[in-house]
């Protein structure tokens, strides 16, 4: 594949060598153009976000365990919305509504993949920073301002946000159905269209930085799959984000200008409403054409860090890289053609409806071809057992169990009893929940030392791990069953069907499992923060990792590499290479240096550097090796 | 690890802190309960005699030491706010007790977290010790960690049984429809192969990763990849996830794909969702359910029905759903405001109700209510309709109980249901066809 090679010279670098000298305190931290310093924005704005968004899941899994019981507390810090120390019904729809929206938007996409790909992408790609670092400078603040916005709306009169965090309208747009839907909606609509803009401002900065700034030998093919994840993750993003701003902005138009795209022949509470015309089915076409790959977007970018975690750490090359690629290819490919199965029961056609669960299905298997070549990957590896490997196989195994509960939700008829039930929020908590935050985990543990030049503490990690593993599992795995009975979800109590009392028992077991949990992140939370200052430094290439960040001086700097960039000369899997003396070989190593391992088939038909080995191998006694 | 020479201050003052706390607390809460109720007391007796309450908290400050600080604080900042919104609301003050309560959590949270740090410190130091003596092994972790996923597939095999075998059975319930025994069928297809899948890729993921843990002497298989293999797992799932999805495909063209006659045939009954309840027209002698006309919506005329429209004058209001059992039932689903859903678990029926237009779910309800009691053996067991899509304060309980009955009780019950067109409506309308044909003729003139 032919690409533009950009050779950063040394040269050329000194250049950036008296900006440094000249930084502020607000240009380094704050305001920074540099692709570390923003990595380390959106990992840190994404955790406060992530902390607040599990507080607030607590706080409505308080209220479903012991709908009867009183907890004075709580009227300490929500006043009027749990008076009486009893979340009120609206108030619990909000929780739900912002901590969906949070956890969606602002820590598994912003927080994951605006935290990795801005980190990674230079580094891995070999270049000294993104394509327009200012884009990526206005890429986070939009994401911080859309935060605090968000957060804000917990501090007006009529609440936050309600309708789920999908605010189809007519519940959305009508402020009389509900009072999350006046000032509180208007807020969350400001918020998505700011988090819009950031995402497509860090989007194009990432697919141009990776076709435009590889480094010399850094072709397509020779990219961690890191990259590659990125890569088609900022193109999902890319192309489905706009769809969103489009539907947001008709709502905005329909609570405010009086249009009537998504309304039509509504009496609200008791009040005849003049909107003709209008669709609600429209407004979840739009949004579940940016919906459904948004959990692609979300769950991309924790494969990609897995796989490069899971290779690294089990000292052998990922099984199948071409067929990781292309299943990560088909993915972004089915994504943008499944949005319909959100909808089977809504009224669309059943035909469409039959359409898109055959689309659905297939998308299963590009899936699953990734779930297998992890195992593959571990057979007979060498693994070390770091705490980002840990988080890696939880991943996977998330990955697994929450998959295979969407051939159930995929196939139409299957869905009709379990839409809107507690399985589909077992389904999407296990696969792209719990799969993407310990993607996550998996890249803040092991990218840690290249971040802030610290190591975290081992142990904690591990309890973190232990932890949080066997509570997701207890969270989310009883809530199947629940949805098997038909207890829909967004239920404010279980109390007044007789069938659902039986539940009551898992409820509370599910609530204290997640109260467990939630306190494990404290160790967490501790451990990465105290090891900001108090972590052991850490060495340049800590995990003996294969890919070129490693090669950049734990220093941080501007322009990542003192002198020239690496070439790269090999893919980045070279682990456990027979006849190597090491059981890694850096991408950027020549293969004249490492002539003791070489496969004739590393030299893609190069016929003079075959000879070159050949005659090495007669001399050396050396049998000459290819791997087919 | 690095927080050793830090840690070793902040262990040692964190236990004095502890220790201070686990003897000074219980003594002080006591005192401080006896004075909380005190203050309450005193409060209820003269109100806004605020000086008081002040003095006796400021005295329990005194008498409890700084440890109780912050549980102090609580009634003494309440008695200053109390000054300001009067004693009007001294009843509605939160307790005392519960800044006391949560500061006996954060106590707790504390103590484990110091707990956890002491642990690791021991084992720090048990390390330590091991290297000094030449046994340390640096791959006993690692090992520990591939033994702890072992236990985790244990666990987790374990956890899977126990949770088919226990909420598996509370969760199933055979379906009472006809197109309900083809989604549980199946449903259960489906479920087999998945568990089926589950569980050996966990059993093989986690057995892996004890197995191949890394071992000092040995370098991992450099095994980069393996067409065939890989095209057989990609060709296995392709194949049987075409066999799901043909046969999803089909069970679902037919549940809703009814031909036309069947669908005129069947009894026709409209429910209309809006916050939170449902109301229910069937159609009457006729078999026609009249028009709607959401404009039409007034106080006496809540459904909005057209009575212009003839067949609508014979639609009667059901208290309930009540469907003849063993005859196909075409429901109309309509919503008055916002999206609800209409969801049936036991029938394996739903479909949203969208304002602005109809939705059709037809299907044949196959037991009765009474054979269900028996067959569950729970004589108050009741079908239910409930709304599964996020509408408001009260989504979580707007239901219709739903009864599956004989044709004759069926007929028992409709002739006893009132009609939607009121002897009030009917005077309303009376006048107002009069008056149209009084507007007609003045026109005419």
């Amino acid at each position: 594949m032919s690409t533009t090679v950009i050779s950063h010279g040394a040269a050329d670098h000194d250049s950036h060598d008296h900006h440094h000298h000249h930084e502020t305190f607000l240009t380094k931290y704050v305001f920074s153009q540099d692709h570390k310093m923003i990595a380390k924005q959106f990992l840190i704005t994404g955790i406060i976000m992530a902390v607040f968004a599990m507080v607030l899941s607590i706080l409505f899994r308080i209220q479903i365990a012991w709908p009867d019981a009183e907890f004075p507390i709580l009227e300490v810090f929500l006043g009027k919305w749990a008076e009486g120390g009893r979340i009120k019904p609206e108030f619990f729809l909000s929780l739900v509504t912002i901590h969906g929206t949070m956890m969606v938007f602002f820590v598994l996409t912003a927080g994951l993949s605006g935290t990795f790909s801005n980190l990674l992408i230079p580094y891995q790609i070999g270049a000294r920073d993104m394509a327009s670092p200012l884009m990526n400078m206005l890429s986070y603040w939009f994401f911080f301002v859309a935060c605090i916005i968000m957060i804000a709306s917990f501090f007006i009169e009529s609440g936050p946000a309600s309708a789920g965090w999908t605010i189809y309208p007519p519940l959305s747009a009508v402020p009389t159905a509900i009072a999350g839907s006046g000032l509180g909606m208007t807020l969350w609509l400001a918020s998505m269209v700011l988090f819009i803009a950031s995402q497509v401002l860090g989007g194009t900065n990432y697919v141009s930085t990776i076709l435009n700034m590889r480094t010399k030998g850094m072709d397509l093919w020779k990219m961690p799959l890191t990259i590659w994840a990125f890569f088609l993750t900022a193109i999902v993003g890319l192309l489905s984000f706009p769809v969103l701003v489009s539907a947001v902005v008709l709502l905005i138009f329909d609570r405010s200008a009086g249009t009537s795209f998504y309304l039509s022949d509504l009496v609200v509470g008791g009040q005849i409403l003049p909107n003709e015309g209008g669709s609600p089915i429209l407004f979840q076409h739009l949004f579940w054409f940016l919906g459904h790959p948004e959990v692609y977007i979300v769950v991309m970018p924790a494969l990609g860090l897995t796989s490069e975690v899971i290779s690294t750490n089990a000292r052998k090359p990922i099984f199948g890289y071409h067929a990781m690629v292309y299943s990560l290819v088909g993915i972004t490919v089915l994504s943008f053609i499944v949005w319909g199965h959100h909808m089977f029961v809504t009224g669309m056609s059943p035909f469409l409806g039959g359409v898109f669960m055959i689309t659905t299905l297939i998308i299963a298997v590009p899936s699953a071809v990734k779930a297998f070549n992890y195992i593959a990957t571990l057979w007979r590896g060498n693994i070390r057992f770091t705490p980002a490997m840990m988080f890696a196989i939880g991943m996977v195994s998330f990955f697994v169990s929450g998959g295979v509960t969407g051939i159930f939700l995929g196939n139409a008829a299957l869905d009709i009893n379990l839409h809107d039930t507690y399985f589909v929020v077992a389904h999407f908590h296990l696969v792209m929940g719990s799969a993407s935050i310990f993607g996550m985990l998996c890249g803040v543990y092991h990218w840690y030392p290249k971040m802030f030049g610290r190591m975290m503490d081992e142990r904690l990690g591990y309890l973190h791990f232990w932890m949080t593993f066997i509570g997701a599992y207890l969270v989310f795995f009883p809530m199947h069953f629940m949805g098997i009975d038909g207890v829909p979800r967004r239920y404010y109590s279980f109390t007044d069907f007789p069938f659902m009392e039986k539940w009551v028992s898992v409820n509370i077991l599910i609530t204290w499992a997640a109260i467990i949990s939630a306190l494990a992140q404290v160790a967490f939370l501790w451990n990465f923060f105290a090891s900001i200052w108090l972590g052991k430094r850490a060495p340049q290439n800590p995990w003996n990792s294969n890919t070129l960040e490693w090669t950049t001086p734990v220093e941080h700097f501007h322009g990542n590499w003192p002198g020239e960039i690496p070439e790269v000369h090999r893919w980045p899997y070279d682990y456990s290479k027979p006849g190597h003396d090491e059981d890694f070989i850096p991408q950027h190593i020549p293969y004249s240096q490492t002539m003791s391992s070489n496969h004739l088939h590393d030299f893609e038909g190069d016929e003079e550097a075959i000879r070159i080995q050949k005659a090495w191998n007669k001399e050396n006694d050396r049998e000459d090796v290819t791997f087919h | 690890m690095k927080f050793t020479k830090y840690n070793k201050f902040k262990t040692i003052i964190g236990c004095l802190l502890l220790l201070n706390l686990v003897v000074a607390l219980p003594a002080s809460a006591s005192l401080q309960d006896s004075v909380v109720s005190n203050v309450q007391m005193d409060e209820t007796a003269t109100p806004g005699d605020e000086a008081q309450v002040d003095s006796v908290t400021v005295a329990t400050d005194d008498a409890s030491g700084d440890t109780t600080a912050s549980a102090v604080v609580s009634p003494d900042e309440q008695a200053t706010t109390d000054g300001t919104t009067a004693s009007v609301e001294a009843d509605k003050q939160i307790d005392a007790q519960v800044y006391k309560d949560i500061t006996y959590y954060l106590m707790y949270f504390l103590l484990i977290c110091i707990i956890v740090a002491v642990i690791g410190k021991i084992q720090h130091i048990y390390t330590l010790s091991r290297r000094i003596n030449g046994k340390y092994n640096p791959l006993a972790n690692n090992n520990l960690q591939a033994a702890l996923f072992l236990v985790f597939l244990v666990f987790f095999l374990v956890g899977t049984y126990y949770s088919y075998a226990v909420w598996g059975v509370w969760s199933w319930r055979a379906a009472v429809t006809e197109h309900g025994k083809d989604i549980d069928q199946m449903f259960i297809i489906t479920l087999i192969i998945t568990t089926f899948v589950m569980i050996v890729v966990h059993i093989l993921l986690l057995v892996f990763a004890y197995l191949y843990r890394m071992r000092l002497n040995r370098k991992a298989y450099f095994y980069p990849h393996n067409d065939s293999i890989e095209r057989l797992w990609t060709i296995v799932p392709a194949i049987v996830l075409t066999v799901l999805v043909l046969f999803g495909f089909f069970t679902w063209r037919k549940i809703t794909n009814v031909p036309q006659e069947l669908q005129d045939s069947a009894l026709q009954v409209e429910v209309m969702g809006e916050q939170f309840m449902w109301t229910v027209r069937y159609p009457g002698a006729d078999g026609v359910i009249g028009k709607r006309n959401y404009k039409l919506t007034s106080p006496t005329n809540a459904y909005g029905i057209d009575f212009t429209d003839k067949t609508a004058w014979d639609d009667v209001q059901g208290a309930e759903i009540v469907l003849p059992v063993n005859q196909p039932v075409r429901f109309h689903i309509i919503s008055k405001d916002i999206i609800h859903s209409f969801y049936m678990p036991d029938f394996r029926v739903q479909i949203n109700a969208v304002p602005g237009m109809t939705n059709y779910f037809q299907f044949t309800p196959t037991t009765t209510t009474r054979d269900m009691r028996d067959k569950l053996n729970d004589q108050s067991y009741d079908f239910v309709m409930l709304c599964a899509k996020i509408c408001g304060s009260s989504h979580f309980n707007m239901q219709k109980k739903v009864v599956v009955v004989t044709e004759a009780e069926y007929k028992e019950w409709l002739a006893k249901q009132p009609k939607f067109f009121t002897e009030a409506l009917q005077q309303e309308y009376a006048q107002a066809e009069k008056g149209e044909e009084t507007l007609k003729t003045a026109s005419l003139n």
